[in-house]
């Protein structure tokens, strides 16, 4: 078992890291820059150190110092969180050089499935269908050109180190192509250091579906599925466990072919397994695996009561997986919503402001997961991201009950956040009929946007 | 003087990207509605338009610095 764990990260996922540590007895250290002396992460953990100014590429990004903080410490382990340094390779390398344990796969584990190219190669391998596209990483706009002969329009270009939404572009024709191809190579080389692109065929109307796996380097097992589809410029904001969607036959495909890829990979820790699927062609393909924590880990956690942080922390600390495929069931219903600070009714401009009063929903089959406090000063230099809250039932129907009543209770004072939108989509009936695609978000809210103020109560 | 300040809070930016020029030089005019730089504000980047025109800029910020909503960014003749 891990001593002493250090937090490379901050804000509601670094809370959780230390409440997973807390739980089994180890101890932790937060790393903070000097925007966030006063965060809650800071405050909850048994020591803090001020890594840097408040630029992320000077303190949560800055490898030297996130060791250094390790090394003064006495740490015996770090665990990155999810954004960040979560998926950078060399970062597991070094920490591993360093002689600590890194909470997640090996550096070789994240090079292979964090390249979206090798990832999708690894897919093909183990069996898993993968969208059409390009075979590897695309050597400059004149290969591109030769590719869209295979995928054809409409056409995505993608970072192959992306993430987040940063440095992809949809291309509906050649001239948006020929626009689009050199601004998504200069902001994957800005956001990611790395302007490598691969690109696919856009697959029509279709769902997001991840599913969840832990390995432990040798087994691995499957968590069953989420459902993202509502997403707003490739952003998850509203996440569900299980897809309403899927039959009982494609959902044991599905999950069994994320748990035959992690087998393959020798994967070690939590990850997903990112999928598309195709409602009317009934067909999944895989889109790419994220080598750490998710941000919508929770939904998973309701439906199965396994604790993922705690089994990633677990596993870290070299135990072999507790749990087989015949200890996970799923039980009722969970959906996440995505609290951020901005006004949907300003078109989502971020609102980085302090908060006044606060009144966090309870009862029964609700969770908040936030690093919020009354008086907190919402920085400007990290995501938008304040709580996530989760609610967990019987049903999808009395889940999405519970989400309106949990939304009602909700109170975050002086602060514009997403809680309208959410209420508003709550009582839409294509929501509740769950009849939605990734891009149903974004024309719903060509529609819908201008009363989003209003819903506010 | 003219004065352009910062419509956000965030980190300051003088380039569209690290590979690419400044928006504008040390010294360069400015028309109004010209962007002079990039504000990213959790995680979002945002132009900031000049709503003065003069010359001879001269920047108050360094590039990637923290700003304040309403610090002055840069100061014209």
């Amino acid at each position: 078992m891990l001593k002493k764990l250090l937090i490379a990260n901050r804000g509601e996922i670094a809370v959780r890291i230390i409440r997973a540590a807390r739980d089994l007895g180890i101890a932790t250290v937060a790393v903070h820059s000097a925007a966030d002396a006063e965060a809650l992460h800071v405050q909850l953990a048994d020591e803090a150190v001020n890594i840097g100014p408040p630029a992320a590429k000077k303190s949560y990004l800055n490898m030297q110092a996130i060791l250094q903080a390790a090394a003064d410490t006495g740490c015996d382990s770090i665990h990155p969180g999810y954004g960040f340094l979560a998926e950078n390779a060399d970062f597991a390398d070094a920490v591993a050089a360093a002689g600590l344990v890194f909470v997640g796969p090996s550096g070789d584990a994240i090079r292979l499935m964090g390249d979206k190219v090798s990832a999708r190669s690894a897919a093909h391998a183990a069996g898993v269908p993968v969208v059409p596209g390009s075979t590897g990483r695309v050597a400059g706009i004149e290969a591109a050109r030769h590719v869209l002969i295979d995928t054809g329009f409409p056409v995505m270009i993608k970072a192959a180190a992306g993430g987040g939404g940063r440095g992809i572009r949809i291309a509906q024709n050649l001239s948006e192509f020929e626009a689009g191809f050199p601004q998504a190579e200069a902001e994957a080389l800005a956001a990611f250091g790395d302007g490598g692109l691969y690109m696919e065929r856009v697959i029509g109307q279709a769902r997001h579906i991840e599913v969840q796996i832990l390995g432990d380097g040798s087994d691995a097992i499957h968590l069953c599925e989420r459902e993202c589809s509502l997403q707003r410029r490739r952003q998850k904001v509203w996440e569900e466990a299980p897809s309403a969607a899927l039959s009982d036959k494609l959902r044991d495909q599905l999950c069994a072919s994320a748990v035959a890829l992690a087998r393959a990979v020798g994967y070690s820790g939590a990850g997903t397994v990112e999928y598309l699927y195709d409602d009317a062609a009934d067909q999944f393909y895989f889109i790419e695996m994220n080598t750490r924590i998710q941000v919508e880990h929770p939904v998973t956690e309701m439906i199965t009561g396994v604790d993922l942080v705690a089994e990633g922390l677990r596993i870290a600390g070299g135990e072999a997986l507790r749990l087989t495929q015949r200890d996970i069931t799923a039980r009722g219903h969970a959906i996440e919503v995505r609290i951020n600070a901005e006004d949907p009714a300003r078109d989502f401009a971020p609102f980085p402001g302090v908060v006044g009063a606060l009144r966090v929903p309870g009862g029964p089959g609700v969770r908040f997961d936030s690093m919020l406090y009354p008086g907190y000063q919402v920085p400007p230099f990290y995501d938008s991201l304040l709580a996530k809250l989760i609610v967990h039932a019987e049903t999808r129907e009395a889940a999405i009950t519970r989400l309106q009543r949990a939304l009602s209770e909700l109170r975050i004072d002086g602060m514009k956040t997403t809680k309208p939108l959410f209420q508003a989509l709550a009582s839409d009936p294509a929501v509740q009929a769950g009849a939605v695609h990734t891009r149903w978000l974004e024309g719903w809210l060509t529609e819908n946007a201008s009363r989003l103020g209003a819903a506010e109560s | 003087m003219p004065q352009i300040l910062s419509p956000l809070p965030g980190t300051f930016y003088r380039a569209p990207s690290p590979d690419q020029p400044p928006y504008k030089a040390d010294g360069d005019a400015v028309a109004v509605g010209d962007v002079i730089g990039l504000i990213e504000v959790m995680k979002s980047f945002h132009e900031v338009t000049s709503e003065v025109a003069g010359s001879n800029i001269r920047f108050a910020v360094e590039n990637e610095e923290p700003v304040m909503a309403g610090a002055p960014l840069a100061d014209l003749d």
